[in-house]
């Protein structure tokens, strides 16, 4: 049985916190002169641009999950349903530019890399406060850019978020401002990951060792580099591709000795690494969560921390594995297909250490742990047909089908998604000093995976079955699944908005008072007050021999 | 690694580097005026990196840099060097 939030025992103050005394980040501007709007929109505060960073990215959130549905409900029967065929492609590259783009590269990192890596690693800020300001004002320019290519010479693109050549390239709809808005926000990751690991480097407390830094933080310094190395590699081919439309020089286009497979390998040499920027701090998100509710040290921290960093390295190696019926060499096909296998092993080693600390532990059921629980779920259905797709011969079965749709979205929104749903319900507390409601926390959670599964699972079917992806209609065998796939969809979608208008109400009236460790648990942002104040830590922090070590915890707060 | 410590490369050290590369692209050009076969873009190349090393160890301080600066450039040319020669794996088997 669940317990509630409203027991007296949840707000119960850890003694050695003093909360009253020192004013939190909300009543301290940085720099202290500026007032009103002009502390958030001008701050060096790195909490401060995590919430502008969480509002930003929850705006682009909803507007990608609403369009989702829709293409959904068009797809629940034959025909036109709700949008025309023209409609219908826009919508989904508009749905995946700003699902990939602008939510689930950014939202972990951004939101909660910002706020909690100083913290974790027991500083006061990251290392360049104000290019932290550039990136999420570069955040802002880069959404504003996708919304002005809406409505502007051609309108959305309907190429897909891979604009991929030569279609791309003749188009009559507005290619170079949406790639261009794409270029802007690789700058601003690009410049989020430069800071990760200029702070990770250089403002690390002193006391705190390689092999003594929280999980979470190891996870975005892995994924800085691969943000730091990938993301030029798009950046000029996107360029490449605004050159191309306008000045005709035949770098992609046959007819002028262009390659346009080119163009795919160039693509997927930054997408394919970026699909790890998209998981691994998901990853260390619930490598937090994992140990916290077993009260236990976390199974194989060595393992973890090695594996964050063999994923970045071997997830650089894979690209063409999205490109086996392209038209590239057989070699290609098989050396590529070889060394997909490989980014298997590090996935899984993190899949079972979590799974080891569950074993024998003391587990405390929580809205976190219940999303952190769905996500080795769903991210190992995820893996595992990865699998199917990275193996050369069923990936030429199954290729552009809707097989593929539902592998990725298992991958990205049973794994990131629902890790940035855990991440949401472990760190609310601590971000805004209140806590939500359980019993609606796990009504929506419940929703949300029930949803997600009816979505997903006929999805797998149909590829299975031959439907392509991308296709405005379908044959008649395809009407069962594609009609269950839409009501999948209303469920999920009602879930998460259930699970947002429960976050939202915690701010009301008669709001819950937050602990500053409700959890029980052992990282460093757990020590500080919630709200934390301006400079995070009042006295300097105490590092721990081994950052997972619960023994000087006292019993999760709940139970007392 | 501290701020506080600067390097500072005396002009001997620096004159000497400049005089080096000047030699080696005065060799570079006589390359050129051989006939070496299947050597001549390798050697050429050669040289041209050899060059590009002692401006980075020296005139851009990389020499005395701590273990993080050296290890997050060798970093990035592995990166470079993967993406590209990969690609070969393709295109050289077409």
């Amino acid at each position: 049985m669940a317990f509630s939030p409203q027991k007296k025992s949840f707000a119960i103050k850890d003694p050695t916190i003093s909360m009253t005394t020192t004013p939190s980040f909300y009543e301290t501007p940085s720099p202290p002169e500026l007032v009103g709007i002009k502390a958030w929109l001008l701050t060096h505060d790195h909490k401060r641009l995590g919430l502008m960073y969480l509002w930003a990215i929850l705006f682009w959130f909803v507007i990608g999950l609403t369009i989702g549905l829709l293409i959904r409900v068009e797809l629940m029967t034959i025909g036109r349903t709700i949008m025309s065929a023209a409609v219908y492609n826009s919508a989904f590259t508009l749905h995946g530019v700003i699902m990939i783009f602008l939510f689930v590269i950014p939202v972990i990192p951004a939101i909660f890399g910002n706020f909690f890596l100083p913290i974790q690693l027991g500083t006061d800020d990251v290392f360049f406060p104000r290019l932290n300001l550039l990136s999420w004002y570069l955040y802002m320019f880069g959404g504003l850019l996708a919304i002005l290519s809406l409505f502007t010479a051609g309108g959305f693109p309907d190429t897909g978020w891979t604009f991929y050549v030569p279609f791309s390239i003749g188009t009559k709809h507005n290619v170079p401002l949406t790639v261009f808005a794409a270029f802007i926000l690789g700058m601003s990751s690009m410049l989020t990951g430069l800071n990760f690991i200029t702070t990770v480097h250089r403002k690390r407390s002193p006391a705190m060792g390689w092999m003594q830094i929280p999980l979470f933080t190891w996870s975005l310094y892995a994924t800085a580099w691969v943000q730091l190395l990938a993301t030029p590699v798009i950046s000029i081919t996107l360029l490449l591709v605004i050159i191309e439309r306008f000045f005709n020089i035949g770098l992609f286009d046959p007819d002028k000795g262009g390659d346009p497979i080119l163009y795919q390998h160039l693509f997927w040499m930054y997408s394919h690494p970026a699909v790890y920027v998209m998981i691994l701090p998901g990853m260390g998100v619930i490598s937090e969560i994992i140990p916290t509710f077993s009260r236990k040290a976390i199974f194989g921290y060595r393992a973890i921390v090695f594996s964050s960093m063999g994923i970045a390295i071997a997830g650089s190696l894979v690209w063409a594995h999205h490109m086996f019926v392209s038209g590239m060499s057989d070699t290609a096909v098989f050396v590529f297909s070889l060394l997909t296998f490989l980014v298997a092993i590090p996935s899984a080693i993190k899949v079972f250490s979590w799974v080891s600390t569950l074993y024998k532990a003391s587990i405390e059921m929580t809205p976190p742990l219940l999303y952190a629980l769905v996500f080795i779920y769903l991210f190992s259905v995820g893996g595992l047909t990865g699998l199917v797709l990275g193996a050369a011969g069923p990936d030429i079965h199954v290729h552009d089908t809707h097989f593929v749709v539902a592998h990725f979205h298992f991958t990205m929104f049973g794994g990131t998604g629902f890790a940035f749903f855990a991440a949401l319900h472990y760190w609310w507390p601590k971000m805004f000093g209140v806590m939500y409601d359980f019993r609606r926390a796990y009504i929506a959670a419940t929703l949300a995976t029930v949803g997600f599964m009816f979505h997903y699972v006929p999805m797998f079917i149909l590829g299975l079955k031959g439907m392509p992806r991308r296709s405005y209609d379908f044959l008649p065998q395809f009407s069962q699944g594609n009609g269950l796939a839409a009501v999948g969809g209303i469920l999920l979608f009602s879930g998460i908005i259930l699970m947002l208008i429960n976050l939202m109400l915690s701010f009301r009236k008669n709001r819950i008072i937050a602990a500053a460790n409700p959890w029980g648990g052992c990282t460093l942002e757990w020590t500080i007050p919630s709200p934390p104040p301006l400079h995070n830590f009042t006295k300097e922090p105490h590092i721990k021999e081994y950052p997972y070590d619960f023994s000087d915890i006292p019993d999760s707060p709940q139970k007392t | 690694m501290d701020s506080a410590i600067q390097h500072i490369t005396p002009y001997k050290t620096l004159g000497l580097i400049l005089v080096a590369l000047l030699v080696l692209t005065g060799i570079t050009v006589g390359v050129s005026y051989l006939d070496l076969g299947v050597f001549n873009v390798p050697i050429t190349l050669a040289i041209a990196s050899a060059k590009a090393t002692l401006v980075l160890l020296f005139f851009m301080h990389l020499k005395y840099e701590g273990r993080a600066i050296k290890f997050s450039f060798i970093g990035t040319i592995c990166f470079l060097a993967i993406m590209i020669s990969f690609t070969f794996w393709d295109v050289a088997f077409r």
